[in-house]
């Protein structure tokens, strides 16, 4: 699954704010199909790791309760404009993912 | 909501199974040791007290003003209420995100890295009314905030 990650990040001050959306399933697993009556079985991302220059900035671990198609932004300092921005997610069902953007 | 308690069960099994695959492959990938396994014990507790021993070593904690939580009052829809956490204390190690109402409360953690400040927002599903409580560690102990949220329509299947 290429470029399922969609990364936002800008440099204001010495701030820098990372907003990112990930394509994603994320099924809880307690979720029926409507058509079969069956249970959706889980599929969800359960790490995210951000690092900045090669630097792990910041490693979330989630669960089913985020919602589909995931939403994070977070922000750190220490990083300058052009410095890239990586992130990766891992899900329950050994799939991943990772992109990279630059700070503009 | 009436529930074959075998199955889920056997679904409790099944996705330890999986995460323990991914634990494994994350520990021969992972480039440093910052990254741990899924905290699976803390992520299928029942209620906050559990997930908050298993994810933060405790449940103890007290509240504070210096955690904000932004989420609104009324979510028409309950499979995606927009959550940020922030504050403003300094020495802080990780943020856990709990929806008080939720099967399995605790929805999301995230420790932090040098450089790293408190605030993120993320988007989470809440199954009925009810608390969501930010839990943050800074400087070994643990700080608290809700917020109540109302939703109108469930997130969380059915």
């Amino acid at each position: 699954m290429a470029n399922s990650i969609k990364i936002r990040a800008k440099i204001k001050g010495d701030t820098t704010e990372v907003k990112c959306l990930m394509t994603h399933p994320m099924e809880t697993g307690l979720r029926k199909d409507s058509k079969t009556g069956k249970l959706v079985p889980a599929h969800f991302i359960n790490e995210v790791i951000a690092e900045a220059g090669g630097k792990p900035v910041m490693t979330a671990e989630w669960s089913g309760g985020i919602s589909k198609n995931p939403y994070l932004s977070f922000s750190f300092t220490g990083a300058a404009k052009g410095d890239e921005v990586k992130i990766t997610w891992k899900d329950n069902q050994g799939g991943s993912d990772s992109e990279t953007a630059k700070i503009s | 909501m009436t529930m074959n308690t075998k199955r889920r069960v056997f679904l409790k099994g099944s996705m330890a199974a999986g995460s323990v695959g991914v634990a494994i492959g994350a520990g021969l990938l992972a480039p440093q040791a910052v990254i741990a396994a899924w905290n699976e014990k803390a992520f299928q507790a029942k209620s906050v007290d559990d997930a908050l021993t298993a994810t933060m070593g405790a449940a103890a904690n007290t509240a504070s003003d210096a955690i904000k939580i932004k989420a609104p009052d009324i979510a028409e829809n309950g499979a995606v209420v927009p959550v940020s956490v922030s504050t403003d204390m300094s020495g802080v190690e990780s943020i856990a995100l709990l929806a008080e109402g939720n099967n399995t409360p605790l929805v999301a953690t995230f420790m932090l890295g040098a450089g790293a400040i408190p605030d993120v927002s993320t988007r989470i599903k809440m199954g009925k009314t009810s608390d969501v409580i930010a839990v943050v560690k800074a400087g070994g102990k643990l700080h608290s905030a809700r917020k109540s949220v109302k939703v109108t329509i469930g997130g969380c299947g059915g």
